[in-house]
């Protein structure tokens, strides 16, 4: 067989690069994240509700976020959007993060507990409230 | 697993050799047809930045204006020159009017710094080689960039030919003060390329972009398509400048070039 060794040598490489999801996971405990809303902003709310219902966001804030910025930086359409008489920019700076200001408690602990790293952060900032 | 940008930019430039023949191939097409047809465009909307040399005066003003703009955008202050990132800075008459210059110009015109910043071309380069359409001209005139799009291949940069671009060699984190920062405009990372973008997020509020505010009047904003607006008033009565229209970009910035009491 011609480069046998070489050819073992890759198929191992490639298996360890693809489950590395699998092992790279092993063995760290997995609590069930509880996001919390206890920020000054939402506690001074009548009425808690978010541009979409809670259910909704959990599972496509992601999706949301994308549009908006395509809207917003694409095509220039940077209407607000208004919710019960509040209103919303379409930013996760100056939107979401006004509300949510606890970013360890409401953002951090279910993206490690999924294992999603958001490059989001990378760019867009926050500080934490007690932190500014 | 998550993938994140840096991991995915590793396999995009495998296939970036690719989309480079093509925006190269589009550059060369581009070029054929450089400056003929009417610059103004069909939306009525052609904005345009008029800057009157006269009237900024001292480094004070120079660095009022230049500090305006970098606060507002995070923009990081890099001492080492290979890695600035810059989006309004200056620069000698030479270097901003290079097909302008002529041994018997008043000294003080040698001697002054030019205010220089992205142009926004009516036939931006840049615009037409990025392979992501990261960088992209709106219907007002502005180009401006989708930093979430670019995969920092410099295309925008190499194509450019007023180096109004910058690349993220470094985290600009690290040369920010972070508590300084302003909170409602993001930075950018490591990896992506940046420039002035007209300001668009205060043009949307109706104001005007920073370094005009911060002008005391040396800078004026406006729409060129429009034959009444201010821009259009000073372009018709003043000798203006625009930098290396041989090469057809069609610039947006006009420089007012003669003595003290000028455009206003
Ligand atoms: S000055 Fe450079 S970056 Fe700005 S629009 Fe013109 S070609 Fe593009
Ligand atoms: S560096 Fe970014 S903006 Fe410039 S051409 Fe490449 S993708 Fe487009
Ligand atoms: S128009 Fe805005 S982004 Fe461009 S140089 Fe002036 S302040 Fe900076």
């Amino acid at each position: 067989m011609y480069n046998g060794s070489k050819i073992i040598i890759g198929l191992i490489i490639f298996l360890a690069i693809a489950t590395f999801p699998l092992y790279s996971n092993f063995g760290k405990s997995a609590v069930m994240p509880k996001p919390s809303i206890d920020t000054p902003v939402i506690n001074q709310l009548d009425r808690k509700e978010c541009v979409e219902s809670a259910e909704y966001m959990k599972k496509e804030h992601m999706k949301v976020l994308d549009q908006w910025r395509d809207e917003v930086v694409r095509e220039g359409k940077r209407d607000v959007i208004t919710v019960g008489g509040r209103v919303f920019e379409k930013s996760l700076q100056n939107g979401c993060m006004q509300c949510h200001s606890n970013k360890s408690k409401f953002c951090d602990e279910c993206h490690s507990y999924a294992g999603v790293k958001p490059y989001c952060w990378d760019c867009h900032f926050f500080k934490e409230e007690g932190q500014r | 697993m998550s993938i994140d940008r840096r991991k995915f930019l590793k396999i995009a430039g495998l296939s970036g050799i690719g989309m480079g023949l093509s925006a190269a191939d589009s550059l060369i097409k581009g070029k054929a047809h450089a400056s003929e047809e009417s610059s103004l465009p069909e939306s009525g909307v052609r904005l345009a930045l008029v800057i009157d040399v006269g009237k900024i005066r001292t480094d004070e003003d120079y660095k009022r204006i230049t500090d305006a703009c970098h606060s507002i955008h995070n923009v990081p202050n890099i001492p080492n020159t290979k890695h600035e990132v810059k989006w309004i800075w200056t620069d000698t008459y030479e270097h901003t009017f290079p097909d302008q210059t002529n041994e018997f110009i008043p000294t003080e015109m040698k001697e002054k710094p030019f205010l220089l910043l992205c142009n926004h071309c009516a036939k931006p380069p840049c615009v037409r080689v990025c392979p992501t359409k990261a960088t992209f001209k709106r219907p007002d005139g502005i180009v401006t960039q989708d930093p979430h799009r670019c995969i920092g291949c410099r295309f925008c940069m190499a194509a450019c030919p007023y180096g109004s671009r910058s690349f993220n060699w470094v985290d600009p984190r690290k040369y920010l003060d972070m508590n300084k920062v302003n909170p409602d405009y993001p930075t950018r990372t490591m990896g992506v390329v940046e420039k002035c973008t007209l300001c668009v997020e205060r043009i949307a509020r109706g104001l005007e972009p920073a370094c005009v505010e911060a002008s005391n009047g040396a800078m004026v904003f406006g729409n060129l398509a429009d034959p009444n607006s201010k821009v259009r008033k000073i372009l018709s009565t003043h000798y203006t400048l625009i930098r290396k229209p041989a090469v057809g970009t069609q610039p947006s910035v006009f420089y007012v070039i003669g003595g003290g009491e000028n455009a206003g």
